[in-house]
């Protein structure tokens, strides 16, 4: 382990190495991003399914070329991808079964298929070294500059198009009567946020890994609800939460040889989260203590306060009835006493 | 002569697919298929964790440890699903978050020696007869005990997981039939159905860890959801499903090994597989709920509301 502090430990880094340190932080912008649109939509564990049925598509992608040509294998990842998806919706329209059984389905056979060619394309000549492994558990050191401006460009491309229709997406996730109303296209928005939804999960399992994909999705969506209540809000601390934990989990992984880069980043995310959990402004275990506490106290100070008031009162009318008593008997202060 | 290589390994597959089949499919109908994925994955970090705090890779540390880290996950869910979030997100925080520890402590702490994640998530049914233990009273007998008496470690454990889970089914077998269908009504009734979820938990990590170190968690995900989900298809008794779930399973484990050999490729990848080709088989042909069925009865009504349409102008 390389125990150099983070600065310097960056400095050092070769020049590739800063590459793809600045993608993967791109990339978990831009998953940050589209990962709050997957809270509303209540796609998280779709997502999973998702990333699990992009596996046998990377390895297909892989056969066709011969040679681990990221733009093919990302195509491959998003056909198998888009197979899956189908496959759930089919399965739960068609049939009693329901989605999360279909989810679990396809994620499981998708994922067995995919080892299976792995274990095939494994055997062909050239394809032990075609780090084919890595794009179960990431490995971001492994990536090259085409790889590196490929995922780069997508996370780009998704963090345009989130920003630039972002009044058209708010209304789309929370009032879609509303924005059909306006005339908004509700079937082509839907498209179109799949569509990026598969572009990141397939650009970022080379980075993260197919298992752990969804992870970078769900996890900086989720920290940034304990921060705000507006969705414009959630989004920038969603993305800064999803760009730190790609970059600090590539920074991680890359102080070990072989190491996983996925888990890391995951980590990294899930670090963030526990932070957000605990001292989150909007519904954290800290605040909310803390607002028990105020309201505990402002309830049990107004109680004593009021009796306090009272007592006072009492006091004072008894002082007062005292003095009066001891203008006539002369032992006013034991009586004020007694009468409390 | 004793039991083949080949005959060992079908009969830990069936022995995964039997208990599989049994809990999937109080599982299926709990509605908690992808609780199961998170378990089975989360299994991971137990086993790392009792085998860096004893050093080795015993059976029982195993299952405690991962048992644990089952355990940990469903009150983990539990606990952020009481704060407000919601079941699928929080499902989809723990199970990353645990796994990924368990995948860095493999990577960081434990080298490729014994453990590697590789056999976590594929399982290492290729070496299950080799690794053997002799049982107490059974390799003392005359006859069985040359051919029966020492068994591979997966096979006795997952025989005692499947004897446990039985029992529990078939003694409680109302209760979870109640407490699965309608919740609500089991609580109005005095079943604890709150504890009742603990237990079926616990139940699902035992299965999770037996079966774990055989197929790895990928396949128990597979033999946990989809042979229950395609006996779903069949039938609309609960006693009927589980026998099914289990025969599907079993089914899955012969046509997975088939193919893996034919193939030669991976086994639990190729069973994973076989798994979806028996719910695509039910999916399509099932006569009750299949598509097919579906398809001719509504072609069926059609043709007879145009016939109507001709007879009554």
């Amino acid at each position: 382990m390389g125990g150099t502090d983070g600065l310097s430990g960056i400095l050092s880094l070769s020049q590739n190495a800063q590459w793809v340190l600045a993608s993967t932080m791109m990339l978990g912008m831009a998953s940050g991003l589209i990962g709050c649109f997957a809270y509303w939509k209540r796609h998280s564990l779709m997502s999973d399914a998702l990333a699990h049925a992009a596996l046998p598509g990377v390895v297909v992608g892989f056969a066709l070329i011969g040679t681990k040509n990221l733009t093919v294998m990302t195509l491959g990842a998003a056909v198998s991808a888009l197979l899956g998806g189908w496959l759930i919706q089919a399965i739960r329209s068609s049939s009693r079964i329901k989605e999360d059984t279909a989810m679990g389905m396809v994620l499981s056979f998708f994922f067995g298929l995919g080892i299976m060619l792995l274990t095939f394309v494994n055997r062909m000549p050239g394809g032990n070294q075609s780090g084919l492994d890595s794009f179960i558990f990431g490995q971001a050191a492994a990536m090259i500059r085409s790889d590196v401006v490929t995922m780069s460009v997508v996370a780009m491309a998704v963090v345009v198009l989130t920003l630039a229709g972002y009044k058209e997406w708010k209304l789309f996730l929370f009032d879609p009567s509303f924005a059909r109303g306006l005339g908004l296209p509700g079937k082509r928005m839907n498209t179109v946020y799949m569509t990026a939804l598969v572009l990141v999960i397939v650009v970022g399992i080379q980075a993260v890994g197919v298992i752990l994909m969804a992870a970078l999705l769900i996890i900086p969506g989720l920290s940034a609800r304990y921060w705000t209540n507006s969705f414009g809000a959630m989004l920038m601390v969603s993305a800064l939460f999803g760009g730190a934990a790609g970059a600090a989990g590539t920074l991680a992984s890359m102080m070990g040889r072989g190491w996983p880069t996925g888990p890391f980043i995951v980590l990294a995310a899930a670090a963030l989260f526990a932070v957000s959990l605990l001292f989150g402004v909007r519904k954290g275990l800290v605040a909310g203590f803390l607002s028990r506490r105020m309201k505990g106290r402002r309830a049990r100070m107004r109680d004593r306060g009021d009796g306090a008031g009272i007592d006072a009162a009492r006091e004072t009318g008894a002082v007062a009835a005292g003095t009066g008593l001891a203008a006539i008997r002369g032992d006013g202060p034991a009586l004020g006493g007694k009468g409390r | 002569m004793t039991m083949s290589y080949a005959a060992w390994i079908l009969l830990t597959a069936s022995l995964v697919g039997i208990t599989c089949g049994l809990v999937g499919s109080l599982l299926i109908l709990r509605r908690m298929a992808m609780m199961a994925d998170a378990i089975s994955h989360t299994v991971l970090l137990g086993i790392v964790t009792a085998y860096l705090a004893t050093r080795e890779l015993s059976g029982a540390h195993m299952l405690i440890g991962a048992a644990a880290a089952g355990l940990l996950t469903a009150v983990l869910v539990q606990w952020l699903n009481h704060r407000g979030v919601r079941q699928e997100a929080s499902i989809g925080v723990v199970f990353t978050t645990l796994f990924a520890l368990g995948v860095v402590l493999i990577a960081t702490k434990v080298g490729n020696v014994h453990l590697d994640v590789q056999h976590a998530l594929m399982g290492e049914i290729t070496f299950i007869p080799w690794e053997r233990i002799d049982l107490p009273w059974i390799s003392q007998l005359p006859w069985i005990g040359s051919r029966f008496g020492s068994v591979p470690e997966a096979v006795a454990l997952l025989s005692c997981v499947l004897v446990g889970v039985l029992a529990i089914i078939l003694i409680f077998y109302k209760e979870w039939k109640l407490t699965s269908f309608d919740p609500a009504l089991a609580a109005s009734l005095g079943i604890p159905v709150g504890l009742m979820h603990y237990v079926f938990m616990a139940m699902v990590s035992a299965t999770a860890v037996a079966s774990f170190d055989a197929v790895g968690a990928i396949l128990v995900v597979a033999m946990l959801i989809t042979p229950a989900a395609a006996a779903y298809l069949w039938t609309d008794r609960l006693s009927v499903m589980m026998a099914l779930s289990a025969l599907f399973g079993v089914l899955s484990a012969f046509m997975g090994y088939g193919i893996a050999v034919w193939l030669d490729t991976s086994i639990s990848g190729s069973m994973a597989f076989s798994t979806g080709i028996v719910f695509l088989a039910s999916w399509i042909g099932s006569p009750k709920y299949g598509a097919a069925a579906r398809w001719i009865a509504g072609r069926r009504i059609a043709a007879g509301k145009a016939a109507d349409g001709r007879t009554q102008p």
